[in-house]
């Protein structure tokens, strides 16, 4: 079901207090970026629009990144009616119409995040600046996330985050101008202790390595809640060099510590490695306080996956989502994702489609592409048929609610792609939490002049 | 004590690596005065060569199997290796499986060639420039290198297992008269800690008692004096230089089943390579080997759970702490000479 909260009214009101606001604020941009604005910034003349689409092209999440710039790239061919509509065609909204966004055709700039804040802000305002985007999507990393959130929000221009867990996000360090369609480390965490319950048991003690960053503390706080509200015990919880390569040093004493499984709190590199140790160390045969030792990896992804190899075969993780759903939202983004480029979307991928697509909806249904107004059309907006079941965009804290999936690493694969079975789809109810919980304010929606 | 032993365990494969790594990284050093931020990359292409190699033995053809289906719900596209029509199923599981002890014979005339091509094409026109421009064209070259893997290879880790028979972990702790399961290390982290000994022995054997590495040796006392003996010494350095890359790629190929290849990981042991050569004395072959073992050891320790309580954060600055002291105390590092550097 589709729903716009959008109104005359509204956009007036938000846009009066956030002028007073950008008037009481001191401005990060210089002043000429007000030029040619129709009530804000970036307001596209002409027949076209642009989008800026912020992705790791270097760095360690390079391929990951190219994956989002491939779905951000079918997404725009399908906003302009180009292919075969994909997600266009399931979406519950029926606001978009394969004719560019309120009539003008999509265009867009790519800039390089390397998976650093800084050069992730300063290609943002470069694209933003110099190229004119209305709106900044993409990334891989929390640390990116809250960083570009933080340069938009000041600059007045939307950002819908690519791929970032950290309940950061969307809590302390939510912004009114930003959006999260990806799910947070809480989710991970609600949704995987049931599974985990019923598969090891309740009586169980836990051994954490965490990466010592942001989001492995997010991380490790929600596994280790949900856990042990249903009776875990957490034995160690230790921290680990996000630059660390070899992991042997910190899985070696895991044994002795009395633990019976290991959570690893690392994404990308870190898991591949982290995970590659403690295979190596026997941890998955091992026998601990008289029962199968086990290894949890809150968050997983297909991409990162696959350099563990056979590594995570039988092991238990989260994400997002992934290609061998089956509902029809899933079924025609796979469809025309493979049929372009040969291969199943990750997840990366699929929600910077769903992003741009909600971006395009949220501003047709809006009738403005002014920040505010977009905004408005997002919050509290309900939709379907994109890959997750019914969502809802809480208005709150601008953080998607869905189903999430737990899912565990494949036996027996059939092809390279083939590396995770979802073992559940956790219902949306089951993950949703109090806005309040994470702290944060989101302020006022800038729309830039 | 079972603790105790097992971080010394894991010290000892941790700084086998580093051992190897600075031992190249002195030899270049050593005879040629060049201070190579390449180095890293070479230990990074050793380790692609097990991937190049894995890729060679699994180049495949296409055979349709209508029975299953791919992800898009066509026939599935199985791929067959070539070597498996070639040799049958069995052998070529056997081969590919043995892929990364195989890759030492592989990788031996690659990095032999690079390491040659490196110096020849590029480092000789460095000799007589200063230590900060050798540092800036090789690290340089390091990045290019790092580059040129990523675009053939991505940025994503490979996975690069250890043959089946090396997989699994042994029980170390009762060869001590521990109890069963107390101890268990990795087979092939102890292969790997064999290997690097064999290589370093190798090294130091070949130095000591080859006639061309007592040349070599000669030139490293006294270059000019070897000159004016009529012996092209540039050429065994050149062979030198070769050799350093032979031993940071082995190093590589060796180090794969370990951590999965990505195009970064020799930057990720350039520094604290540096660190080693730096505290175990520049230009001094046994005193890198030494150094790369104590601090291989000193940051197992200091990842223990119990030491990170007691000082938080000290598991990522030991190495550059012990360096601080080892220097204040030693200013040539442990087993450095006099002169070198200081002109």
């Amino acid at each position: 079901m589709s729903k716009s909260n959008f109104t005359r009214r509204g956009l007036l009101k938000t846009s009066a207090v956030a002028g007073g606001a950008a008037l009481a604020a001191p401005r990060f941009f210089s002043p000429s970026w007000a030029d040619g604005h129709a009530g804000y910034l970036n307001a596209p003349q002409g027949d076209t629009v642009t989008l800026g689409f912020n992705v790791p092209q270097s760095g360690p999440y390079a391929d990951e990144g190219a994956d989002e710039l491939r779905a951000y790239e079918l997404a725009v061919e399908h906003l302009n009616g180009g292919g075969d509509g994909g997600m266009m065609n399931t979406f519950s909204s029926k606001a978009l119409t394969g004719n560019g966004i309120l009539g003008k055709k999509v265009e867009y700039v790519t800039g390089d995040t390397q998976t650093k804040p800084d050069a992730a802000r300063a290609s943002a305002k470069s694209m933003i600046e110099k190229d004119g985007a209305i709106m900044i999507t993409g990334g891989s990393s929390s640390g990116v996330a809250v960083a570009v959130q933080a340069l938009c929000q000041e600059a007045g221009i939307i950002f819908m985050a690519g791929l970032t867990h950290s309940n950061d996000t969307t809590g302390k360090d939510k912004k009114a101008n930003g959006f999260r369609h990806f799910f947070n480390s809480y989710m991970s965490g609600a949704a995987l202790a049931p599974i985990l319950g019923n598969a090891y048991g309740t009586n169980r003690k836990a051994y954490h390595l965490t990466a010592d960053y942001n989001w492995g503390y997010t991380t490790e706080e929600a596994v280790r809640t949900s856990t042990e509200a249903m009776g875990w015990e957490t034995v160690a919880a230790v921290k680990t060099p996000l630059a660390q390569t070899d992991f042997k040093d910190y899985v070696a004493p895991v044994l002795q510590s009395g633990a019976d499984v290991l959570v690893l709190n690392h994404y990308g590199g870190n898991m591949v490695n982290s995970l590659t140790s403690a295979v190596q160390f026997g941890l998955r045969e091992a026998q601990a306080n008289g029962q199968d030792f086990q290894i949890v990896v809150p968050l997983y992804s297909r991409l990162m996956a696959k350099g563990a190899g056979e590594n995570v075969k039988g092991i238990f993780g989260s994400t997002n989502w992934h290609w061998s759903l089956t509902d029809e939202g899933s079924k025609a983004f796979v469809k025309s994702f493979g049929e372009k480029y040969g291969f199943p979307p990750s997840q990366a991928a699929h929600t910077c489609y769903v992003q741009t697509l909600l971006y395009a909806d949220a501003a047709e249904r809006a009738g403005t592409f002014n920040p505010c107004g977009i905004g408005e059309a997002l919050e509290g907006f309900e939709f379907d048929g994109m890959g997750n079941g019914p969502t809802l965009y809480r208005a709150e804290d601008h953080q998607c609610f869905k189903d999430v999936l737990v899912v565990k690493g494949k036996e027996n694969p059939s092809s390279e792609f083939d590396l995770l079975e979802i073992v559940e789809v956790t219902p949306a109810a089951q993950v949703t939490y109090d806005a309040s919980i994470f702290g944060g304010e989101l302020g006022t929606c800038n729309p830039g002049a | 004590m079972e603790a105790i032993v097992l971080q010394l365990l894991s010290g000892l494969d941790g700084g086998s690596a580093y051992a190897l790594i600075a031992l190249g990284l002195t030899l270049i050093f050593g005879t040629l005065g060049v201070v190579n931020f390449a180095h890293g990359a070479l230990f990074m292409i050793g380790a692609f060569c097990t991937v190049t190699l894995q890729r060679i033995l699994t180049l495949s053809h296409t055979v349709i199997d209508d029975t299953q289906k791919d992800f898009l719900g066509n026939p599935l596209k199985v791929q067959v290796p070539y070597i498996q029509d070639w040799v049958g199923e069995s052998a070529a599981a056997s081969i590919i499986d043995w892929s990364v002890p195989l890759a030492i014979l592989f990788a031996i005339p690659v990095m032999l060639l690079i390491g040659i091509i490196m110096e020849r094409g590029l480092i000789k026109h460095f000799y007589k420039r200063p230590h900060a421009d050798q540092i800036l064209v090789t690290f340089g070259l390091a990045i290019v290198l790092q580059e040129i893997i990523k675009y053939f290879f991505g940025a994503n880790p490979i996975p690069a297992p250890a043959p089946d028979a090396f997989k699994g972990s042994f029980d170390f702790g009762v060869l001590l008269g521990f109890d069963p399961n107390v101890i268990i290390y990795p087979y092939w982290r102890l292969v790997y800690f064999a290997f690097a000994a064999i290589i370093i022995a190798g090294v130091f054997a070949f130095l000591q008692f080859t006639t061309f590495g007592m040349v070599v040796r000669a030139g490293m006392a006294d270059r000019e004096t070897v000159g004016l003996l009529g012996i092209d010494i540039d050429k065994r350095f050149t062979m030198m230089f070769g050799l350093a890359a032979v031993v940071a790629g082995l190093a590589g190929v060796m180090y794969t089943p370990i951590n999965s290849p990505n195009y970064h990981m020799g930057m990720d042991f350039l520094v604290i390579s540096f660190v080693v050569v730096v505290v175990g004395g520049m230009g001094s072959l046994p005193g890198a080997v030494l150094a790369g073992f104590v601090l291989g050891i000193l940051q197992s320790f200091a990842s223990m759970r119990e030491v990170i309580e007691f000082l938080p954060g000290i598991n990522q600055v030991v190495i550059y702490l012990a360096a601080i002291v080892i220097l204040l105390t030693r200013p040539r590092g442990l087993l450095g000479k006099r002169g070198v550097m200081e002109d």
